[in-house]
């Protein structure tokens, strides 16, 4: 209730804004559906740097408007379609949630582009998009390894989606390329955002003997935690070193700026088409924070994992691996497919957690 | 570690505290302010702005008491003065609050805050178990125990007291009988802001030192259930509190120690244990209704025009 006025003010001032932009007739409008805030330090934070970046590179040729705060549900349809009336040439709709609202406005607009982050559901003048960060989470499992003295690292994880499960498996291969005997242990918070119960969780953890720590939430606080309690963390989404900075080893950051530019252009040369796109670390749609508080000899074998990963010599989900009831699934030197990976329900072996069904 | 948890529970534990037991005095006058949300919000805000640019935590504490009950007063003269709807009000109050918390605050996201330090009792924190779970916690939670205290007497040992929730239960009696309801019924607005100001800097200084927009996460939705799910009684809010901050951290626990022992249990499910455990408490305490009916504040939630 409280989000959807807020969204219907804040559409309503979006109204008002195009009244005036109306004047500036060759300028496109290239507009934005954000679930949080732009400011939350996190997932949207990172869509609207892109966003931004976008502004500062084709602002002579664009105008960017954004609605945020946009709950998932009927009132996310009514924010697209009043974005797609208002004469937004394409629309980046940034969250999972908005896959079916925007499939139902794709279609009652045919003549306007729409791009779903993370989605799986396209059509003519929709595209999806979505980064691997899976490679980054390969990486961290690695350094996991290397710097946990336990060999037990903590995983707060939101929701069991095929994005987070990929996410942990990823992590435990990296871990155990390393120490194969590298445990992983899963704390599921059930929200994206709650930095009370994600500091809980990450408490619950640390009280439970994991020396590391990795999040797949939205804010700093299980930074916060793993830096009051002296042990090491990952940050996510964001760079967060500024919630710890003896904390962090490294963070998956997410920068959209290149693709939201790539896409734009695309449009205006008229040869955007809609495509089913999965970016990686070697499309510059997610970095690597820079490697800090570990030895030089750690830092140097992620640097190398990433340059790997980066040329395609290295695919996290190469074989043989054993889902984990210690059935086979990939055979030695055989890659997972986009599509199991997208739709990935099944933990991989090591991970101590029982995946929520 | 069980210490350990003991620490994490009351941390949880106290902003639910500190909002419900304002809540509380405010419905003992009789006005329904679903604003806790918001007011808390506002209070997290106050304070980590305030902590931020004065470099002590105290002055945040005071800022976030401030901030929550002069936001309070908005909702005291919509509803006490002009008469407006009491639900529709509180609902406005949550999210021009969440709003305006979120202005307030944009240039402080993403800074790291000062986290309020513990006091230590000397002798008493060396108390064996419990001496130190007790003894050597932060300024806020100490009031929060002191305000369950001072409330109870407050509410069933004092004259003014018995006013107010003599206000609560018939404020036209209590009118005729020359108490003044409206002033009573300001002051009990905003003690429940400042309350639930208070567990907003808690928020902000203790249990995340930093600033979020909505970082109360619907904690004051949850107060204002646990002013129900007690009766109306201090007390009872103390044990509310902690019941459902116990089961909350406790299920974080229990999915560990499923995986450590190899056994199923749906993480949703552990979630849902704190709302499965109000319900169920509310049922057991909630079977008889007459006591209910006397605690519960006859006129709640009544707009109350004086007579000329």
């Amino acid at each position: 209730m409280k989000k959807l006025i807020i969204a219907l003010a804040a559409s309503a001032a979006l109204m008002g804004g195009f009244s005036t932009g109306a004047q500036a007739q060759e300028k496109k409008k290239v507009c934005f559906i954000y679930v949080g805030s732009k400011t939350d330090g996190g997932w949207t934070q990172a869509h609207d740097l892109g966003r931004q970046q976008l502004d500062k590179a084709l602002g002579t040729k664009v105008e960017t408007p954004f609605l945020e705060n946009v709950p998932e549900g009927p009132d996310a349809e009514r924010a697209i379609e009043r974005m797609a009336r208002s004469g937004c040439a394409l629309v980046f709709t940034t969250s999972f949630g908005f896959m079916d609202a925007t499939v139902k406005v794709a279609a009652k607009f045919p003549d306007v582009k729409f791009e779903h982050a993370t989605g799986f559901k396209a059509a003519p003048n929709l595209a999806t998009y979505n980064s691997r960060f899976y490679e980054g989470r390969y990486i961290q499992g690695q350094i996991a390894a290397k710097m946990s003295k336990k060999g037990v690292a903590g995983y707060i994880a939101s929701f069991p989606i095929p994005e987070v499960v990929m996410g942990i498996n990823a992590f435990e291969l990296g871990a155990k390329s390393i120490n194969p005997n590298f445990k992983l242990k899963v704390v599921w918070a059930n929200t994206w955002f709650d930095p009370g119960k994600e500091a809980d969780a990450a408490k619950a953890l640390i009280d439970q003997g994991v020396d590391i720590l990795t999040q797949h939430t939205d804010t700093t606080a299980p930074m916060q935690v793993a830096s009051e309690r002296g042990i090491l963390a990952f940050g996510q989404a964001s760079d967060m070193i500024a919630a710890g900075p003896k904390t962090q080893l490294t963070a998956i950051v997410d920068t959209w700026g290149a693709y939201y530019i790539k896409r734009t252009q695309a449009l205006l040369d008229g040869t955007w088409k809609s495509e089913q796109i999965w970016d990686g670390l070697k499309d510059g749609i997610l970095t690597m924070a820079p490697y800090t508080n570990m030895p030089d000899d750690v830092k140097a074998m992620a640097e190398e994992t990433e340059a790997k990963i980066k040329s395609g010599e290295l695919h996290p989900f190469t074989g043989p691996i054993n889902k984990q009831d210690g059935s086979a699934w990939l055979k030695a030197g055989e890659k997972a497919q986009d599509g199991v990976l997208l739709g990935m329900n099944f933990y991989i072996e090591g991970v101590d957690d029982k995946l929520p069904q | 570690m069980f210490e350990a948890i003991l620490l994490t529970v009351i941390t949880a534990s106290t902003p639910l505290v500190l909002a419900a037991l304002g809540e509380l005095v405010t419905e003992r006058s009789g006005v329904l302010n679903l604003g806790v949300e918001g007011m808390m919000i506002m209070g997290a805000v106050c304070a980590f702005v305030a902590a931020q640019l004065t470099g002590s935590p105290y002055a945040g504490i005071l800022a976030g008491i401030l901030g929550g009950g002069i936001f309070s007063l908005l909702f005291g003269f919509l509803t006490l003065t002009l008469v407006a709807n009491q639900v529709a009000t509180g609902l406005a109050l949550t999210i021009l609050g969440l709003g305006l918390s979120g202005q307030i605050g944009e240039a402080f996201v993403g800074q790291p805050g000062i986290k309020l330090q513990p006091i230590v009792f000397p002798l008493l924190s060396d108390i064996p178990f419990f001496g130190r779970v007790l003894f050597s916690q932060d300024l806020i939670f100490y009031l929060s125990v002191a305000l369950v205290i001072g409330i109870h007497w407050f509410l069933f040992k004092s004259r003014t007291g018995l006013k107010l929730r003599a206000i609560g239960d018939s404020h036209s009696s209590a009118h005729a009988l020359g108490i003044n309801v409206i002033r009573t019924r300001y002051l009990a607005v905003m003690f429940g802001g400042a309350c639930a100001g208070l567990a907003g800097a808690q928020l902000s200084l203790v249990y995340t030192p930093q600033w979020v927009e909505n970082m109360s996460a619907g904690r004051g939705w949850i107060a204002l259930a646990l002013v129900v799910f007690a009766s109306w009684r201090p007390w009872r809010i103390l044990a509310g509190g902690y019941l459902f901050g116990a089961v909350g951290i406790g299920q974080l626990h229990a999915q560990i120690l499923a995986q450590n022992l190899g056994i199923v249990i749906p993480s949703q499910f552990l979630s849902a244990l704190p709302y499965a455990a109000t319900i169920v408490v509310l049922i057991i305490i909630s079977h008889n209704r007459r006591t209910t009916l006397i605690n519960t504040p006859a006129s709640l939630g009544k707009p109350f025009v004086p007579d000329r």
